[in-house]
């Protein structure tokens, strides 16, 4: 059989599409280049760095104690903070999926999965040192601990703990709300107690679930660079050891091996849990719940879950709100009163806080309907269309999630620094804004992508073709029918991409000049030499831009999003 | 419409598929020749997966065949995309344009074709109107009830004035009573509109009560072509007989010849019928008879065993064995006639004119 006529022909239908072709082009051509080339040029140089091939770059690596150190050390940070994370999202899934809530606990839970999403990564590191360091609040002033050490191990596993668990709640609650109630109640009629349903039923089914979610948070805490670096102390992971090899040992081939060893962990990760655990999850839980849940009354149950996840809750809010309070302490661990607005006064007037504010929203505000436009495309090539370079632009945009931001910092650094493979074609861009977008854009890809095409998928695929066939090409049907009726994606992946890009650290930190100030850089600088009224400050002018974005956004959805009547459908 | 109509024709046509699982590669359409009268309206019928749709995705563009040449009018159209070929494609799932109203969704397609607006009004109306949705313009396609969808649906696809309509099983997604005043309604504007048109289904009724020609496909090649008469009467294989209406199958060797009239052994006993000229003493043949064409007396035709005998309002249903072939009847306005019971032994009748030999 020979289907070379109808590939010969489906290849004249596309190029009779210039539109359609040149985008694929500039789309292949953008994650080549961006994405690819970056991570092969770290390839190459750790295997010919020192000028002939072979593995003497990571004898010599594997030769370092700290090196090797930083892995398991990142491995039993990943590991812990992983299963912590889906354990305490269970619980906080279940318990909101499972018992009535008074309306004050509800609140508090959706208080605690919005805030990692609207502030910087390294928010928590902060509050932790400052509540609980050596002149914390909480241990120092109201405990009279005076020896507390916070840095290290523990600090790092607490922090992203609590960073990271609400996405694994947000996560394990949608997979909650599709187990079929009727399931449960079957097993209650024949006598399982409470207990032994959750044992029996609920748990079994949310097993590939929960490994998502472990995975999930293992492969963040692995690439995590920021609260290591700021709560970490002499407790290095591979993240921060890379950093320093490149920034501190300016050994820049060292530094490529490295990254490749930490981007073969996540990539290993994010295989087993892409191919494996989302196919599994899927395989277990699909169908619609049929009915409404009875939710569990039993005060004996009900009262101490609540209160339990509700002072949980408390605390989280409570370190989140330790950074506006701590920025205006007037001198941090001696003088707490009166409030003084002093730092935020300094932060313009001595450390040129509006050009950093100003850098960042500008690179953010140019990155993110890039990045938006960009995986909605994307997105809708995966989804609707079919062509023969598909399969790459999927898998390369999706590959991008598993890069951590430091490996791709590097892969940026000995990409371009030099030009294309040295040659100094391209040079131009090292060092100006326009990298620092291009990061940008790369870093929030794969979400906008994942969020797109999730949108698209429910969308009947007759709709276009419809409109197609009524006459309108390619670009015509994405602007008027696509486009339109995936607004909402649309928006909010303006708005995560913006907030995504305005709290990175861990790529741009290894690439920003000093023509550009960037909040994230500050505040991290300020961190670590101690000054944590300034970082604060900084952080509390972030998280209100950040905020005001997605409040913004709300709005504009409330008002000008399409999804909704069209749901009702 | 002023257009000149166009017909279709497809010379060689075949498709080829993956299957996903397998990975083997199959023909979803084999080596189809066709050809589409203009302004008559045809009916691509069969079982699912026999690749009547395949067709007609072919015909619109959205799948390109592997092998041979589509033909609208006299021209080949195998490299248009969809969006140029001159064909209007009514979908299953009616595809509305959800973030458009009615008017704005029927005044989709010429406003890409940049008809003026007093124009674009002008027709949308005049269509509206044809569809029995005039007042409607302003509505959401999601205030609509599933048969108002389906009216914008062939609005739309009627306000371009394609030379070809293109329905795929549009009706399947409505109940059942609307099902067929709808069918009644496509045929009333097609006629109206003097437009060819290009239907798949699976339903047969459906395919009888609108077709001028009906193409059974099965398997993905053309089992039959023709007016819903002859391939009702004169099926030309025991697929098709089966597939349109209920069929019975009896099986008997020829016995003799006299003239234009055959003798056939049917389980033990003789039957008389008009028989073809290519016949052969001693070969096997198949005969179709149709359930209503045959009753039950108490002498005078084939000898049977009744084995079910139901009453079903406007007939009585009967099952009955004549040897060991089970052949079903059915017994219309049973009110004043004898009726068997389950293990009354009786005789099949029939007029021999009524049956047909495959």
């Amino acid at each position: 059989m020979a289907r070379s006529q109808g590939a010969a022909l489906d290849r004249k239908k596309l190029m009779a599409d210039p539109i359609m072709v040149t985008t694929i082009v500039v789309l292949i051509a953008f994650l080549t280049l961006f994405i690819l080339y970056p991570l092969a040029i770290l390839l190459v140089d750790s295997f010919v760095g020192d000028g002939s091939f072979g593995f003497s770059i990571f004898r010599r690596i594997f030769a370092m104690p700290s090196f090797t150190r930083a892995i398991t050390n990142t491995l039993k940070v990943g590991f812990v903070v992983g299963i912590l994370s889906a354990l305490i999202g269970l619980l906080y899934a279940y318990v909101e999926v499972y018992v009535r809530l008074n309306k004050f606990a509800g609140g508090l839970f959706k208080v605690v999965s919005m805030l990692p999403v609207v502030s910087p990564p390294f928010v928590l590191s902060l509050s932790m040192i400052m509540l609980f360091g050596k002149a914390g609040i909480i241990t120092r002033f109201l405990l009279h601990i005076y020896d507390n050490n916070v840095y290290g191990y523990w600090g790092i596993v607490i922090v992203q703990t609590l960073t990271f668990f609400p996405v694994c709640y947000m996560m394990l609650k949608g997979l909650l709300k599709n187990i079929d109630p009727s399931l449960e109640e079957a097993a209650r009629d024949m006598g399982a107690s409470r207990m032994k349903v959750f044992t029996s039923v609920t748990l079994p089914l949310m097993l590939p679930g929960l490994g998502n979610a472990f995975l999930v948070t293992f492969i963040e805490s692995i690439a995590d660079f920021a609260n290591p670096m700021i709560i970490g102390g002499s407790y290095d992971t591979l993240a921060t050891t890379i950093y320093l090899q490149i920034t501190g040992a300016y050994d820049k081939a060292g530094a490529a091996a490295m990254a490749v060893v930490l981007l073969c962990i996540t990539l290993a990760m994010f295989a087993v849990q892409k191919y494996y655990l989302e196919a599994k999850t899927a395989a277990t839980l699909t169908g619609k719940a049929s009915r409404v849940r009875m939710l569990i009354e039993d005060r004996s149950v009900k009262i101490p879950l609540t209160i339990l996840c509700s002072l949980g809750a408390l605390f989280v809010i409570m370190m989140y709100i330790c950074v506006p309070i701590g920025a205006c302490f007037p001198t941090w661990g001696y003088k707490f009163f009166p409030l003084t607005g002093k730092w935020f006064a300094q932060v313009f007037t001595k450390y040129r806080g509006l050009k950093a504010f100003k850098d960042s929203f500008v690179l953010s505000l140019i990155a993110s309907p890039i990045t938006a436009l960009l995986s909605m495309i994307i997105s809708y090539l995966v989804v609707k269309r079919k062509f023969k370079a598909k399969g790459f632009i999927e898998a390369v945009s999706m590959l991008a999630m598993a890069v951590p931001g430091t490996v791709l910092g590097v892969g940026y650094i000995r990409g371009f620094s030099g030009g294309l493979f040295h040659t100094g074609i391209l040079q131009g861009i090292y060092g100006t804004g326009l990298i620092l977008v291009i990061v940008f854009v790369v870093r929030s890809l794969p979400t906008g992508t994942r969020s797109g095409i999730s949108a698209l998928r429910q969308i009947d695929k007759s709709i276009e073709e419809s409109a197609y066939d009524m006459g309108a090409d390619s670009f015509k049907v994405f602007m008027t029918v696509t486009l339109p009726l995936i607004k909402d994606s649309f928006l909010s992946g303006l708005v995560t991409a913006f907030v995504r890009s305005i709290t990175a650290i861990s790529a741009v930190i290894l690439l920003v000049t000093p023509s550009y100030l960037l909040i994230t850089v500050q505040i991290n600088e300020f961190a670590e030499k101690g000054a944590f009224s300034l970082a604060c400050a900084f952080a509390t002018i972030l998280i209100v831009i950040t905020y005001s974005a997605v409040l913004l956004m709300n709005l504009f959805i409330k008002r000008f999003g399409t999804s909704k009547n069209l749901k009702e459908d | 419409m002023e257009k000149v109509k166009k017909g279709v024709r497809l010379d060689h046509i075949s498709k080829i598929y993956q299957d996903p699982k397998t990975g083997k590669e199959f023909y979803a359409v084999k080596d189809t020749s066709l050809t589409i009268e203009p302004g008559s309206f045809v009916t691509l019928l069969g079982p699912s997966g026999c690749g009547k749709t395949t067709t007609l995705r072919m015909i619109a563009g959205f799948e390109s065949p592997d092998e041979g040449e589509i033909y609208l009018g006299d021209e080949p159209i195998n490299e248009l995309t969809p969006n140029k070929r001159d064909t209007a494609m009514v979908f299953q799932s009616y595809a509305l344009l959800p973030h458009y109203n009615v008017f704005d969704n029927v005044a989709y397609g010429l406003k890409l074709r940049k008809v003026g607006k007093d124009e674009i009004r002008e027709r949308v109306l005049k269509i509206l109107d044809l569809v029995e949705l005039s007042g409607m313009e302003a509505r959401m396609t999601n205030q609509l009830s599933g048969g108002q969808q389906q009216r914008v649906a062939l609005a739309r696809a009627l306000v371009i004035e394609p030379s070809v309509l293109l329905f795929d099983e549009p009706l399947s997604n409505l109940d059942a009573k609307l099902r067929v005043s709808m069918r009644t309604e496509i045929r009333r504007i097609q006629q109206e509109v003097g437009i060819t048109a290009i239907y798949v289904t699976h339903d047969q009724s459906e395919a009888m009560a609108l077709s001028d020609n009906i193409i059974i496909m099965n398997k993905g090649v053309v089992a039959q072509m023709g007016t819903p008469q002859e391939i009702y009467y004169h099926p030309v294989d025991e697929f098709v007989a089966d597939f349109i209406g209920e069929a019975n199958f009896l099986r008997g060797k020829m016995t003799g010849r006299d003239g234009k009239q055959v003798t056939l052994d049917i389980e033990g006993s003789p039957l008389q019928v008009e028989g073809k000229d290519d016949m052969e003493i001693g070969q096997e043949y198949t005969l179709v008879l149709r359930p209503e064409a045959a009753t039950l007396a108490d002498e005078g035709g084939l000898p049977c065993e009744v084995v079910l005998s139901c009453f079903m309002g406007s007939y009585q249903n009967y099952h009955v064995k004549v040897g060991d072939t089970l052949v079903k009847l059915e017994e219309h306005n049973p009110k004043n006639k004898k009726i068997y019971a389950v293990g009354d032994r009786c005789s099949l009748v029939f007029d021999p004119r009524s049956v047909h030999i495959l």
